[in-house]
């Protein structure tokens, strides 16, 4: 049987760092760039915003845009996707003495927690196992916070540049001076149309990569500058709905086992998550990690079965679908995080740079903190006298005497674990936790996503049919997360188009948007592939399973808005 | 010279009508109407690099600077929005009244309209605004030239084009079809918050606000409901004679 | 009846015909049970044609053939029809749309202050009021508006109404001479260019014949464009067939293409996902041939077809040329 990782796409990361190329005139100038109006980003916004106000000198010297924040959405929320019950503390942290939590807009607190063990019709209450509390902790939309972050991160000076991508990482003299933006109005054969708009070098002292999950620039610094960790990175796939229900819910509910299988052949690693939103909305998520083998395995359709259990169905009694949207998640923990977070002129924050702790679903605190941090750095790095290396190396130092690196080295093994399947892994996983992670298992080697040799067992099968009502199709799902992508624009995603068709299937039913297809069978034992890059939500899945995203024009992509 | 550009904030995304208000729920994320892109492309495609001003002109909310923003960053000079509450509701009469009066204050040579709002809320309005106005209007352009204190455009009809001549000052509502509105340039972008932006209350105009709003307004919502059921769906087996029965349906509803 | 209407509605006519969709709402008008319902015509030739507004439901007609008004532009229309509401004391004016008509009618809303309904699909009588039915968000919802002053305007959508020859007979015809505002008369049509048949583009075209994948392959789209000409409609295309190079984005209907609502859409090879959908849902009559009896294009077609798109339109296009001989 095929694996993904052979047919590896035609992308190459040294075809997007370039030397700025505008003539000096032309290039855009700013203090300092941030790329992704995510928590992370939004967080080096809002904290620059904070230093600048205290220091108007040093205001003053970085121009007319000290701080410049560019997002590839059509406004900031617009790509942000996530659960979310979040640790209150570092957005504590970040608006200190400026804003209380309370005044965030959030679906309040946790009031209790449920965990389940789902067969096919029962439900098996299980306590909760440590990593999954969350008492203290709050829900969120991560996109209204987004936009109220973005808000906030204006009003501290920002400028936030929306629907422009950051094609290209500029580097001279072995250092990032910034980023090129995209060009606008290509063609699908990448001709100019009739209005084109070139991009433009965006050139700073200071380069922020936010740009989350499989992040295009962090991926190809990484490569640039040899940042890799000892791990390669691993992801899952998440993808989720929000609801209008009748009957509020009132507690936070995870589930594990059903329809995921526990067999340690399948390496089904994830679970759900049902978060109300409220008294009248919900969020229901189904996240899978995306070494699975299973060529059939869809998420999305996992997540549709998952809506036909007794127990979830009573959840969406009444209730009618307001939202979609798909995102992976990193989830190598530890051992995958880049060796380090900064190089000349470049800092890197958030899930971008795998901040995120996959036992306890949580990353978007990570982010925050790990964004006001690099502020701090930054802003050390523009100080009259200051060493910029020096300034940019305290970032790293700073991370490591933070909660976030003593929060993912508690759970290092986590992942790598459960790739033994659910029921060792399971009492491997609390083990670790429990003893908060004194355990030393080794850095168990994890094997990159798109090495997981591939196997079939009739899946699709099991999987419902879309009755519009309660289960969706894929198409009628990307309507539902505003995605109204131009369709005559150059192809972002790299992959090869001639490949077995074990592997196309499987790029099929894993992407949750439909863009791959099955086409043509050539004979030899391999099939064409065939695409829909407008239906693409840029969730990420394909970077983990042999293919490669690449942004495509600034403001594609979904609009999410309850996500 | 001075072109004065009619735009609206339009939502964005899943559009949903309030049940409360009954109106078009306007409280989420909007922009540009991108019918109004293309009236924007147009007067800067006129303004080429002369000294002509281009002035964007709204009537909505606050969050409708936003809007006004895009436009300043696509290249047009200085933006005026008219937002005040009491001027939430108003419909055509009154819409079109408020517009009149910031339009009078601009003193433009030429008003371009977009050829309708993707809302549906703002289709005709630019009639309405050139008899305010006293101006002569031709819409459904497709092609603008101005001339010395003239103007010439082709526009389309049912049964084919006109060329139309009107003297300036006038009113142009442009049809989608005239051409495709750019996209700003960074510097576009960074630079527009830089223009000169105006938000004026109707009082500012020298308006009394119940001459607009629902209390200016001569039309009101009543109620929503269902459209009329499609009719009883036929599904029929394609066989033989599928042809001649969709025929006959054809025939039956006299299209054919 | 409570508070009787005067009711006046607003022909348009071209050579020597009054157009369809006039004559339509004149039909729905004089059906409402207004005692009296008056029109106007207006422009060249425009007395001739009283004869035939008072078979279709006037009682009197009012006629200007002004020199102001002999080219088609809606300005001085807009002072005959000033002239004829205050003379006449009418407190409804009907319009059909048309490119003319929309101008006509919210200028004369501007004029008379008056309250203008457009996009109206119809309207009826509530308790001595006339209540406006009007389509909204791609036709999923209908909303019901009012006016809430009088001259009522009501532009109804095009199409709206069949043209019902009653039992009326010889109008009562009266000349009308406005004054015409400065601004009405400056504008000149210097050339008229009338379309040559090769076929209306998709956005006006009455008639649609679209292509999906269903089709099979490119080759396969000349039974989409012989099935339109022998219909008279124009060709469209789903994302998919244009994203697979079968056929122009200048075709593409649907959410990233173009919206119409044709009379009749025929839908070949399409499987009617929502990003097709909401680019012709609010069509007249849709006709669906798919091989796939659970195509979701069937929940929201009129006509179904489950059948091979390859079998069933030659013959169709051939039963068609027959009938229009």
């Amino acid at each position: 049987m095929s694996r993904p990782s052979d047919f590896p796409p035609p992308y190459a990361p040294s075809d997007y760092v370039a030397e700025p190329s505008d003539p000096e005139g032309e290039q855009i100038e700013v203090g300092i760039l941030i790329v992704g109006a995510g928590p992370a980003g939004l967080a080096c916004a809002i904290r620059l915003g904070q230093l600048l106000e205290e220091h108007p000198g040093v205001a003053e010297r970085l121009g007319e845009v000290p701080v410049a924040l560019v997002e590839k959405g059509k406004q900031p929320g617009s790509h942000l996707l996530s659960g979310a019950v979040v640790n209150p503390r570092s957005l504590r942290r970040l608006f200190r003495g400026r804003l209380r939590f309370e005044d965030i807009p959030s679906y309040g607190p946790v009031h209790g927690e449920a965990v389940y063990l789902l067969t096919k019709r029962a439900a098996l209450r299980i306590p909760p196992p440590p990593p999954m509390r969350n008492h203290g902790n709050s829900i969120f939309s991560l996109s209204q916070l987004g936009r109220f972050l973005a808000d906030r991160a204006e009003e501290g000076g920002t400028m936030i540049l929306p629907e422009t991508a950051a094609e290209k990482l500029l580097v001279s003299h072995g250092r990032v001076v910034g980023v090129r933006t995209g060009d606008k109005g290509r063609g699908r054969e990448g001709e100019q149309l009739g209005n084109f708009e070139p991009g433009a070098d965006l050139v700073a002292s200071v380069t922020v990569l936010a740009e989350g999950t499989q992040g295009h620039l962090t991926g190809v610094a990484l490569d640039r500058f040899g940042l890799a960790g000892e791990d390669p990175q691993v992801w899952e796939l998440g993808v989720k709905e929000v609801w209008k229900v009748a009957k509020p819910l009132r507690h936070v509910v995870h589930t594990m086992g059903w329809p995921l299988r526990l067999g340690t052949k399948y390496r089904e690693f994830g679970g759900s998550f049902v978060y109300p939103m409220g008294d009248d909305m919900l969020t229901i998520g189904m996240v899978v990690g995306l070494d699975y083998r299973d060529v059939e395995l869809s998420v999305h359709d996992l997540l549709q079965e998952l809506k036909t259990h007794p127990r979830i169905r009573k959840l969406l009694a009444g209730g009618e679908r307001v939202a979609w949207g798909a995102k992976t998640i990193p989830s190598g923990g530890f051992h995958s995080l880049p060796s380090r977070l900064h190089a000349p002129g470049l800092l890197l924050c958030g899930d971008g740079a795998g901040m995120v702790n996959i036992a306890r679903l949580k990353g978007v605190h990570y982010a925050i903190e790990s964004g006001r941090l690099a502020a701090e750095a930054a802003f050390g790095a523009l100080q009259p006298g200051a060493t910029p290396a020096t300034a940019l190396a305290s970032y790293d130092a700073a991370v490591r005497e933070s909660f976030i690196w003593s929060d993912l080295y508690e759970v290092r093994n986590m992942r790598q674990v459960f790739g033994r399947g659910f029921l060792v892994g399971g009492a491997l996983a609390s083990a670790m936790t429990v003893s908060k992670g004194r355990i030393e298992l080794g850095a168990l080697q994890a094997e990159p996503d798109a090495e997981a040799p591939l196997l079939r067992s009739d899946q699709t099968s099991s999987y419902p049919a879309a009755d519009g009502e309660l289960t969706f199709d894929k198409l009628s799902s990307v309507f539902a997360s505003g995605n109204k992508t131009r369709d005559d624009q150059p192809d972002h995603i790299r992959i090869q188009s001639r490949v077995p068709r074990d592997v196309a299937e499987l790029w099929a039913h894993m992407c949750p948007a439909q863009v791959y297809e099955v086409g043509d069978d050539l004979g030899d034992g391999t099939v064409e592939v065939r695409t829909s890059p407008s239906n693409c939500v840029q969730c990420g899945a394909i970077s983990a399973k042999g293919g490669r995203l690449t942004p495509p024009e600034g403001g594609s992509g979904p609009e999410y808005t309850l996500t | 010279m001075r072109i004065a550009v009619c735009v609206k904030h339009v939502p964005e995304g899943t559009v949903r009508i309030d049940p409360g208000s009954k109106r078009l729920d306007r409280s989420g994320e909007g922009a540009l109407n991108h019918f109004d892109a293309n009236a924007v492309e147009e007067a800067l495609r006129l303004k080429g690099d002369s000294d002509t001003e281009v002035v964007v002109v709204s009537l909505g909310p606050d969050k409708a600077i936003d809007s006004l923003r895009k436009a300043l960053a696509m290249g047009a000079d200085r933006a005026v929005l008219v937002s005040d509450e009491a001027a939430a509701g108003s419909d055509l009469v009154a819409t079109s009244r408020v517009l009149a009066a910031a339009l009078e204050r601009e003193d433009a040579e030429l008003v371009l309209f977009g050829q309708q709002a993707s809302d549906a809320d703002g289709a005709v309005l630019w009639a309405a605004v050139a008899e305010r106005l006293q101006l002569p209007v031709v819409s459904q352009a497709m092609e603008l030239s101005l001339g010395d204190g003239s103007l010439r455009t082709r526009r389309q009809t049912e049964f084919g084009y006109d060329v139309i001549e009107a003297p300036l000052p006038a009113v142009v509502a442009v049809s989608d079809a005239i051409n495709e509105p750019r996209y700003p340039s960074l510097k576009g972008i960074m630079g527009a918050k830089k223009k000169p932006q105006e938000v004026l209350t109707l009082s500012e105009l020298g308006l009394d606000p119940s001459t607009t709003g629902e209390a200016g307004s001569r039309t009101s919502v009543i109620a929503l409901g269902e459209p009329p059921a499609r009719g009883d769906a036929r599904k029929i087996e394609g066989d033989g004679s599928a042809a001649q029965a969709i025929v006959d349906f054809l025939a039956e509803k006299r299209l054919v | 009846m409570s508070s009787g209407s005067a009711t006046l509605v607003f022909l348009e006519h071209r050579g020597a015909e009054i157009q369809k969709g006039s004559l339509g709402v004149l039909s729905r008008a004089a059906a409402l049970g207004d005692p009296e319902v008056a029109a106007v015509l207006v422009g060249d030739a425009a007395r001739a044609l009283a004869h035939e507004a008072g078979a279709f439901g006037a009682a009197k007609v009012y006629v200007c053939e002004d020199e102001a008004v002999q080219q088609p532009l809606p300005q001085p229309r807009v002072d005959v029809l000033a002239q004829v509401v205050s003379d006449g004391g009418y407190d409804t004016v009907f319009f059909a749309n048309s490119v003319l008509a929309a101008d006509v009618a919210a200028g004369l809303a501007a004029r008379l202050d008056a309250g203008l309904n457009w996009d109206l699909a119809d309207v009826e009588r509530r308790d001595g009021e006339l209540v406006g039915k009007r389509p909204a968000l791609g036709d999923s919802v209908y909303v019901d508006v009012g006016w809430t002053s009088r001259p009522r305007l009501a532009l109804f959508r095009a199409g709206s109404f069949d043209a019902v020859a009653g039992a009326g007979g010889e109008p009562e015809v009266v000349e009308v001479s406005p004054s015409f505002a400065e601004h009405s008369r400056g504008s000149r049509i210097v050339e008229q260019q009338v379309e040559e048949s090769s076929g209306p583009s998709v956005e006006d075209a009455d008639i649609i014949v679209a292509g999906g994948r269903g089709l099979g392959a490119a080759e396969n789209f000349t039974l989409a464009e012989e099935l339109a000409k022998a219909l008279g409609g124009a060709v469209g295309a789903t994302r998919a067939v244009v994203d697979a190079g079968w056929y122009p984005y200048s075709s593409q209907i649907g959410q990233t293409g173009k919206t119409v609502s044709p009379k009749l859409y025929v839908a070949l090879g399409i499987s009617g996902a929502i990003q097709h959908k909401v680019g012709m849902q609010s069509s007249n009559v849709i006709v669906a041939i798919n091989k796939d009896a659970n195509a979701p294009i069937f929940e929201f077609s009129d006509l179904g077809v489950v059948g091979d798109v390859h079998e069933i339109v030659p013959r169709l296009t051939e039963l068609i040329r027959e009938r229009r001989g």
